[in-house]
């Protein structure tokens, strides 16, 4: 039955995800209607003349009552138009191009760099629980989750101004058309920030589950028929600790999703986040709605994979009736 | 025996650490803008200069007393932190504790909203609603509150439903006490803990999300002075002088940190194994 049982439990979520989606796009519309008075005349200011104001209008079909304004929103967005920008003037859909690719790079490589450190760290506190090992890694990654993306991506230009200066760029600045992977070095800084913002989340969440796992009446059956401690640990113990970890591993990408605004913006990376947020500051409309609904997208999208992931890992979930 | 010595055998160095970090920065905060020794928004000096005796961290990127705008600069924003966490844990326990001792639609309704706004980047909800009605102080209070909610509600209404079927609760209803009074006198004493620990969280939460909307220069407006915005505008001159990026920077993680490390305290507190080991007045 499990196949029958997935492919519903899979497409309820991807339902669910849908409509989520509407809800946000929705949410992002109606915000656009909360500039107060006009919304050209708010873009452009009190001195524009009545022609740029009327094409502004046309440009953003604000002539249209306010559902057409939506549905023509959307309907652009599913043909893959998703306007030009107020700002520059071009297509939003190039720009949005480079910027994805330099966000996904970004989100990419942290997860490939911290994930393994993080379940590394996690086991090693879980099997030194409460020893020094253990209060040591903990701490420091409860002080980690305190603080805001920013701090920790500031700290970390102070901290390699100070040592050595001029070694890494404080500014990652990425040429349009050019790929980040060409001058590296402006990856460093950036990298290293969402590494440490990423760990404290993976590393409670497998040394949790793994402490639990070890305190189980198989574990200590396993350990008093003598396995190995290394056996005991990796094919013993693992495989029932890892699925909550995969869960939040999923989620912490998810996460970086919407973290990676303050840290981009912080290195002046031209990804996805810095888009946002250079959007939000000149009020251009039409980017901040694709660049809002297209982040959400990719939101749900990794909430959604982590939930499967969860269930096809866990036998009880998996082999349940839905 | 004095207080922080009680404290220190309940919450041992750890704990004892992290509250000795928070008053500190407390007391710049709130005791900071009477100690300044200058105006925080007068030029006094060239831009960037480094730290002399009377200006003890030099100046700023329009050559302000650094010292003075970070003493001055704590006290708006954690007073907008400090409103935004108790509107949203008000709000989202009563929604969730309601959730809980209600049941039904009303119970389906809440949590279904709340998985929808959970599905969704807090920061940028919170920049998008920003972006279109402006950076007014009370706006971003009010967003921030808003954005705490559904998490809020989601573990409120956990720790109520363990309570909602006890004994003492029926009791209640059976006499026909109105709903207010039994969420009041029976439930709300039995999720204390929970709601206290949730408090500490939404602020370290609330004091992260708000200064890195001072940072994105969303919230705060220059000239006034705030370690989120002062950071922003001293990035470009850490090279020069860093003081007015480090203080800033020092003081919001110490506070963060502090308050973090106090909450997790709290909660482990709450769990009976070590909780039993300390008798309340023993020192």
């Amino acid at each position: 039955m499990t196949g029958s049982g997935l492919a519903a439990m899979l497409l309820r979520r991807l339902l669910l995800g849908l409509l989520t989606l509407l809800l946000v796009s929705l949410v992002v519309f109606a915000a656009t209607q909360l500039l107060p008075g006009d919304v050209a005349t708010a873009i452009l200011g009190r001195t524009a003349t009545p022609a740029r104001i009327a094409a502004l209008r046309a440009a953003l079909h604000l002539n249209h009552a306010p559902l057409a304004q939506y549905g023509l929103w959307i309907l652009g967005l599913l043909h893959g138009d998703l306007g030009n920008s107020l700002v520059t003037g071009k297509p939003i859909l190039s720009d949005i191009a480079g910027r994805l690719y330099n966000s996904s790079l970004l989100v990419i490589i942290t997860a490939v760099i911290s994930l393994p450190i993080a379940v590394i760290a996690g086991l090693a506190a879980a099997v030194r629980h409460d020893r020094a090992t253990d209060i040591a890694l903990s701490t420091v990654a409860l002080a980690l989750s305190a603080l805001p993306e920013f701090v920790i991506g500031i700290a970390l230009i102070i901290v390699s101004s100070l040592a050595a200066p001029h070694v890494l760029p404080m500014v990652s600045l990425v040429q349009p058309g050019h790929s980040p992977l060409q001058t590296p070095r402006v990856l460093v800084l950036p990298l290293l920030t969402l590494t440490l913002v990423v760990f404290p989340y993976v590393f409670r969440m497998m040394r949790g589950s793994m402490i639990d796992v070890l305190e189980s009446d198989y574990i200590e059956m396993a350990r008093l028929k003598g396995v190995s401690p290394h056996r005991l640990l990796i094919v013993h113990a693992l495989p029932s600790a890892l699925p909550p970890t995969i869960q939040a591993i999923a989620l912490t990408l998810a996460y970086l999703a919407g973290g990676i605004v303050v840290v981009e913006y912080v290195f002046g990376y031209a990804g996805i986040g810095e888009g946002i947020v250079s959007a939000v500051g000149t009020r251009d409309l039409p980017e901040i709605q694709d660049f809002t609904l297209i982040l959400a997208a990719v939101y749900v999208c990794l909430n959604i994979i982590a939930d499967v992931c969860t269930v096809l890992l866990t036998p009880k979930l998996r082999t349940r009736r839905a | 025996m004095t207080i922080l010595h009680v404290f220190f055998r309940r919450q041992g160095w750890l704990g004892t650490i992290a509250l000795l970090l928070v008053v500190l920065v407390l007391a710049v905060v709130i005791l900071g803008p009477f100690l300044a020794p200058q105006s925080p928004t007068d030029s006094v000096d060239d831009v960037f200069a480094l730290p002399a005796p009377g200006e003890w961290l030099g100046s700023d990127v329009l050559g302000r007393d650094v010292l003075s705008r970070v003493l001055s600069g704590g006290w708006r924003f954690l007073t907008m932190a400090a409103i935004a966490t108790i509107l949203g844990v008000g709000v989202g326990s009563l929604l969730g504790v309601t959730a809980a001792l209600r049941g039904g639609v009303l119970d389906e309704m809440i949590m279904r909203l709340a998985d929808v706004a959970l599905a969704f980047p807090q920061l940028i909800l919170a920049l998008l609603f920003m972006s279109f009605a402006g950076s007014s102080l009370s706006l971003v209070v009010l967003v921030i509150a808003v954005v705490h909610m559904p998490q809020v509600a989601r573990t409120l209404r956990a720790a109520a439903l363990k309570v909602v079927d006890e004994d003492y609760v029926r009791y209640s209803r059976s006499i026909g006490l109105p709903q207010w009074r039994i969420l009041l006198l029976d439930i709300l004493p039995n999720v204390r803990t929970t709601l206290l620990v949730e408090s500490g969280l939404r602020l370290t939460f609330s004091i992260a999300l708000i200064a890195s909307l001072n940072y994105l220069s969303f919230g705060a407006q220059p000239p006034s002075a705030d370690w989120g915005l002062m950071i922003h505008e001293n990035q470009i001159g850490i090279e020069s002088n860093p003081w007015p990026v480090i203080a800033p920077v020092v003081l919001i993680a110490l506070l963060s940190i502090g308050i973090n490390i106090l909450s997790d305290r709290l909660s482990r507190g709450a769990k009976p194994r070590l909780a039993a080991s300390e008798p309340d007045d023993a020192a």
